[in-house]
């Protein structure tokens, strides 16, 4: 008989695989190159600048008028000049994704944790995840105005429906990822169900459970923008409808950037909270 | 050092059979296996891929049920996970998202002990991995990330220590390496140990005695000797002796996996 070596290199049966089923995995989160040097620093802001100065050139040099495309510089102007209007609007749109993403969120996790242990009722549940998970949430809003009014309580249910079940898909996916050996692991100290839950399984799941609440909450702030869009006087999506009915298009751009701002930080809180913690993935 | 002779059954194995309810049907795993090891022992068990070799290392730690037979330790029956009993597992089975300290620290945490720092620093240095605490286990290589899995197995200083191809996956050098350092650790401090590995040279250097197992369903084939001077130098284990228990050990696996006759 020969020594059958294996090959020598680590079996990483918990790496998230490419093929896992899921919105997306961590490598959505943690791609793309970081920024090493001040040389690159310098670039960017560079090709920022000039990308930004040609737009503000080609709309003055071909006279855009302001109501089918304001020049940058004048969105900057209307989104300090207007600040002060439209912060009590943004104050309502965080208040109701906070509350809906917190909702959702936490039903979603909870709902992940406990269905993978049961494979069966997993099987059961799955289709209507699907359907909650792949329906625009805000094809309900009307349904919910009519029912609760104009006021944060059909924003607040729609941002819980349509974040909960992303994370919820996620995390199953994440909770899913047994590894025999590490229970077996901690079963052979005597660990508890619990304690396995807590030492082996969360940690294992907190990857996937991390992109799921990213998902989730950019899903909610779609969902947010959009219920403000469909009815009530507050809220930064109305601030958008109100702006474009007055044609006041410098002020509706100054909306869609803090938009984009608010986005990107629910972005990067995530990236810096999955470097933390679930850095070891990858 | 050798254990001396005729002291007290530490671990026995007897008539162990171990039935898996598949989907594809029942699978007999090992049938009727019955083996003793004495304390303070070194005994390796070998045998063909899928000969039930994990299967009996996981019934002598708590983690599977047999089927039939028992598995006694002290004498007592062993029906559950047992804190005397440290395991090493296939490949190091560290958690990845915890460093080495808090890797170490797992155990204890389990067990809501308090783990003797002491004790840990002395082991770690004892493997040569004292300074890196703060790592983690994708920083380190193959090789220390299974002296880190050996001294959390021992941070417990557990009587009884079951080893489940710790080194199968490392390469030779690393391998020989560890070999020795499982050695001194055992001449150090002796414990009851039980080796899994399907690598011959390594049973030989590491046991006091070497079983072989049958082709599934595992059975004890038979049993030999090692009774070699330690530490084991390169000198002894080149010897005509280990040469000759070696091709020993060979032809018997081959004899089992060949039908007699078929051989060519």
């Amino acid at each position: 008989m020969s020594s059958q070596d294996a090959i020598p290199e680590f079996r990483q049966s918990h790496r998230a695989d490419a093929n896992e089923v899921g919105v997306t995995n961590l490598s959505a989160l943690t791609a793309g190159p970081g920024i090493s040097s001040w040389v690159e620093v310098l670039a960017i802001i560079a090709v920022a600048v000039v990308v930004i100065g040609s737009i503000e050139l080609s709309l003055w040099y071909f006279a855009v008028p302001h109501y089918i495309m304001p020049r940058p510089s004048l969105v900057g102007v209307a989104l300090v000049t207007e600040f002060p209007l439209i912060l009590p609007h943004l104050g309502h749109t965080l208040v109701q994704l906070g509350c809906g993403f917190a909702i959702g969120a936490t039903v979603g996790l909870v709902l992940a944790a406990v269905i993978t242990q049961f494979p069966f009722a997993e099987k059961i549940i799955a289709p209507y995840i699907l359907i909650l998970v792949t329906t625009p949430m805000l094809a309900l809003i009307p349904l919910l105005i009519l029912r609760f009014g104009f006021g944060y309580e059909p924003r607040i249910i729609a941002v819980a429906l349509a974040s909960g079940p992303m994370v919820m898909i996620n995390a199953a996916t994440g909770f899913r990822r047994v590894d025999s050996a590490k229970i077996a692991l901690a079963r052979s100290y005597g660990a508890s169900t619990l304690q396995i839950f807590w030492k082996i399984r969360a940690p294992m799941a907190l990857p996937m459970i991390l992109v799921g609440l990213m998902v989730g909450a950019i899903f909610g702030l779609l969902t947010t923008v959009g219920a403000e869009m469909v009815g009530g006087g507050f809220g930064l999506g109305n601030r958008l409808t109100t702006y474009s009915s007055m044609i006041k298009m410098p002020e509706f751009f100054a909306v869609v950037l803090i938009l984009s701002i608010l986005g990107i930080l629910i972005y990067t809180i995530f990236f810096l909270i999955g470097k933390k913690w679930a850095s070891w993935e990858t | 050092m050798q254990p001396p002779e005729g002291t007290a059954t530490k671990l026995a194995v007897r008539n162990a059979t171990k039935v898996y309810h598949t989907a594809s049907g029942d699978l007999l795993a090992l049938d009727r296996c019955s083996l003793e090891v004495a304390t303070n022992e070194v005994v390796s068990i070998v045998g063909p891929s899928g000969c039930g070799k994990t299967t009996l290392l996981w019934s002598m730690s708590g983690l599977h049920h047999l089927s039939a037979g028992d598995i006694l330790l002290d004498g007592t029956p062993v029906t559950g996970p047992r804190p005397e009993i440290g395991i090493v597992f296939q490949e190091a089975n560290l958690l990845p998202w915890r460093n080495l300290d808090a890797n170490i620290a797992f155990p204890f945490e389990i067990k809501r002990q308090q783990p003797d720092p002491a004790w840990i620093d002395h082991l770690l240095h004892r493997v040569g991995l004292d300074g890196f605490g703060g790592k983690f286990p994708r920083e380190l290589s193959g090789g220390m990330q299974q002296r880190a899995a050996i001294v959390r197995a021992l941070a417990l200083k557990p009587s009884v220590l079951l080893m489940d191809e710790p080194f199968g996956a490392l390469d030779t050098f690393t391998r020989e390496e560890m070999n020795r350092l499982v050695e001194e650790i055992w001449l150090d401090t002796p414990t009851t140990i039980v080796f899994i590995t399907h690598n011959i040279e390594e049973a030989i250097f590491l046991s006091d005695k070497v079983v072989v197992l049958s082709p599934r369903p595992g059975r004890v084939a038979s049993e030999y000797r090692v009774p070699l001077p330690r530490p084991r130098s390169f000198e002894v284990m080149a010897s005509r002796e280990v040469f000759d228990l070696t091709n020993a050990i060979k032809g018997e696996i081959m004899g089992q996996r060949v039908p007699r006759g078929a051989a060519a």
